[in-house]
């Protein structure tokens, strides 16, 4: 009863939110499509699969996840994965450049680190003579006028970080003819821009975390999956992919819940299901901001923390280290904000970039987190910025200048 | 008997809730799951309290959630880990609480702004302010010390559960007295009141410092419970609200009392909770939050010409 009421519940929203937040379908560049399970039997325990999922994009991001990027070894915000290569010979001009960018919003600390660590970017080359960047805070609707207004100033690029996804694709259609346009992070329905940069994506995000779990927890032991909020598609992937890995496994996935990203309420439900329970074998979330609130959870009813999922931001690295946890840290890596600049300076030069920019995506594990682990930054500083060679760092992140 | 009547029909709707979570969670009904319940509830009880006395003498603080936000913001980037900061900066948390509270209470009472304004403006610039400060993403650290309050336990009691106690008895107590007597008579008629000797302005003032004083000690539990986090506050300030008029508190002021307007906030929250055990989506909170304010306020219009006659 309880469950088939989660289930109305999520479907309903995914309907009334699939209209205006579809994600564009990921044709990763030649990667070839892996035997992947069929999702169509659906558990009880996970609900049914969500209406964002996309088998072909499911194959081909898990398939990514095994490919070596190209590109420059130390630099992973230049490497790409299996590009195709497009001409840009009819966009070179000479500098200086004036670049533009019309991004999404701020207003997560994730965005924050990928901004200063754009700024930073811009201020490593001397051939960028001005850059001009328009907030939409969040709405399309500003982001709309953003992008008129940016293609009306005498940009030499557009870089455009969508808010959301169908919403967008006219205004970045309107502007492809009048400039080369990069966008990133969120694609858009439109291949009229020039690339579209972001790293492998939600399924691989969601499936890195599920198949931790499921290598960890022994057999039948008990999961708890805590979501943010239902009928996003970047979530909805990374669920998608958990769910089908949770269905083919023995674990019993005893609850899906909704934090809505809030530290209290994640508590709160945590501690909710070890009383209940008794014991919780795993925890797997769709974004780590709130790992540290679960991981108290267990501490203050004073159980050991069991395996869990989260994500590259400092505090949940350092309770990691301090606690010797069984954790794992999938990444939607912030230095993906640092390939836009790149990109533009790269097709305005006339050099060649990929049509699809697949950007890689690693997960912090036991043996590598010595090496993400940074005391010294913020605690929502995320460790994948790669922006420690960048100008101003760590002090413009929010870090201690020792 | 006479306790049941001023807490009024708020008790009977709690009851049901209560038991409807114990049905579905039998560890509720254990003293450790209801202390957590407690525990969890007791920001939002406090808060409830702070907005009861201004809505009672006639007005409103919209600030209240984004002043708990500036709190844990700023604890957490002034004590930076370091454990001997803890006793300054929560001197410094709850100077903070008072004086926006005597903001909000001068501008509205001296300046004559209407308190839907002067306290929406106050948490536009107060969320505003914290996201200049912190760039969105908040740094530092809490104390284990300062976590303390919210998160740790004296004996078989969470710390949060005393201090809950310490703040509803005082709020009681403070409604007994004078004060309390002329604030309520400041929100029922404030010519009435002002011509039999109420100082209305500074009973009023007063009431908004009380509450920022809430919302201090809101701040502090909510930081201790659950850490740094830069949406803490988030929505706090229509809850309060709610809680409030649930408890059957006239939104205009003159009526009700503070502890069933502290009854609303536990009601709230164990619907909250219900709502979260059946697995239905925070989405669905904002629209139960707003179904309440409305039925409550349209309930007491209905109510009103009654107990006019009534008063004949």
């Amino acid at each position: 009863m309880k469950r088939s009421i989660t289930v109305l519940v999520a479907a309903v929203s995914a309907m009334l939110l699939a209209g205006c937040a579809s994600d564009k379908p990921v044709t990763g560049g030649g990667a070839t499509a892996s035997a992947a399970p069929s999702a169509s039997a659906a558990s009880p325990a996970t609900g049914e699969q969500s209406k964002f999922f996309v088998q072909a994009d499911y194959d081909a991001q898990l398939a990514m996840r095994a490919q070596t990027a190209e590109g420059p070894e130390d630099k992973p915000w230049e490497q790409a994965i299996a590009p195709q290569m497009t001409d840009t010979a009819t966009y070179k001009k000479d500098g200086p450049y004036h670049l533009c960018f019309s991004n999404a919003a701020v207003n997560n600390p994730w965005r924050q680190v990928g901004w200063k660590t754009m700024q930073a970017e811009v201020a490593l080359h001397k051939e960028i003579a001005e850059f001009t960047a328009l907030d939409a805070e969040g709405k399309d609707d500003k982001q709309i006028s953003d992008i008129a207004e940016l293609t009306g100033k005498d940009c030499d690029a557009l870089i455009v970080s969508p808010n959301t996804t169908a919403t967008l694709t006219p205004a970045v259609s309107g502007a492809c003819p009048k400039l080369p346009v990069i966008v990133f992070d969120r694609g858009v329905e439109t291949d009229c821009p020039v690339t579209f940069i972001n790293p492998i994506g939600g399924y691989a995000f969601g499936a890195d975390g599920a198949e931790f779990l499921v290598e960890k927890v022994p057999a039948g032991g008990k999961v708890l999956a805590l979501r943010i909020l239902p009928g996003v598609d970047v979530l909805e992937t990374r669920w998608s992919a958990a769910k089908v890995t949770f269905d083919k496994s023995e674990l019993d996935v005893v609850g899906v819940e909704f934090t809505d990203g809030d530290a209290a309420k994640t508590k709160s439900i945590v501690s909710d299901y070890i009383a209940r329970h008794g014991k919780i074998d795993g925890v797997w979330m769709d974004a780590g901001a709130t790992a540290v609130a679960a991981i108290e959870a267990f501490e203050d009813a004073g159980q050991p923390v069991p395996a869990i999922v989260g994500e590259d931001q400092q505090d949940f690295l350092q309770k990691w280290k301090d606690g010797n946890l069984t954790a794992v840290a999938p990444t939607y890596p912030t230095y993906q904000w640092r390939t836009p600049i790149i990109a533009a300076l790269k097709i305005l030069k006339g050099e060649e970039v990929p049509k699809t920019w697949k950007l890689p995506q690693p997960k912090i594990t036991s043996e590598n987190l010595d090496s993400y682990l940074q005391p010294d930054m913020p605690p929502l500083h995320y460790a994948l910025c790669g922006c420690e060679d960048l100008p101003g760092f760590p002090g413009a992140w929010g870090g201690k200048e020792n | 008997m006479r306790a049941l009547r001023t807490l009024g029909p708020i008790v009977v709707v709690l009851a049901v809730l209560l038991a409807l979570i114990a049905a579905a969670n039998p560890f509720f009904l254990e003293p450790a799951g209801f202390l957590a319940f407690l525990k969890r509830a007791a920001p939002l009880v406090i808060l409830a309290a702070g907005q009861y006395f201004v809505i009672v003498s006639g007005e409103f603080d919209l600030s209240v959630g984004s002043l708990v936000t500036v709190q844990v913001v700023v604890a957490a980037r002034l004590i930076d880990g370091d454990e001997a900061a803890t006793w300054p900066v929560l001197a410094l948390l709850v100077a903070i609480g008072l004086l926006i509270g005597l903001a909000n209470g001068v501008i509205t009472t001296a300046l004559r702004v209407p308190s839907f304004i002067t306290t929406l403006g106050m948490m536009l610039v107060l969320s505003g302010a914290v996201f200049l400060w912190t760039g969105g993403a908040p740094r530092g650290a809490l104390s284990e010390a300062f976590r303390t309050f919210g998160r740790k336990d004296l004996g078989p009691v969470p710390w949060s559960v005393l201090i809950l106690l310490a703040a509803g008895g005082a709020a009681i107590a403070l409604m007994r007295s004078d004060f309390g007597r002329r604030l309520v008579a400041a929100g029922d008629n404030e010519r009435a009141a002002s011509l039999s000797g109420v100082r209305v302005n500074r009973t009023r003032t007063l009431a908004f410092v009380l509450s920022g004083l809430a919302a201090a000690v809101a701040g502090i539990l909510l930081g201790g419970f659950a850490g740094v986090s830069a949406q803490v506050g988030q929505g706090l300030e229509f809850q309060a609200i709610t809680a409030v008029v649930l408890g059957g508190v006239a939104l205009g002021g003159g009526r009700g009392s503070v502890a069933a307007a502290m009854a609303g906030a536990f009601t709230l929250e164990a619907l909250f909770t219900l709502l979260n055990l059946y697995g239905i989506s925070g989405a669905l909170e904002f629209a139960v939050q707003g179904v309440i304010i409305i039925a409550a306020v349209a309930a007491g219009a209905v109510r009103l010409p009654l107990r006019r006659t009534a008063h004949v």
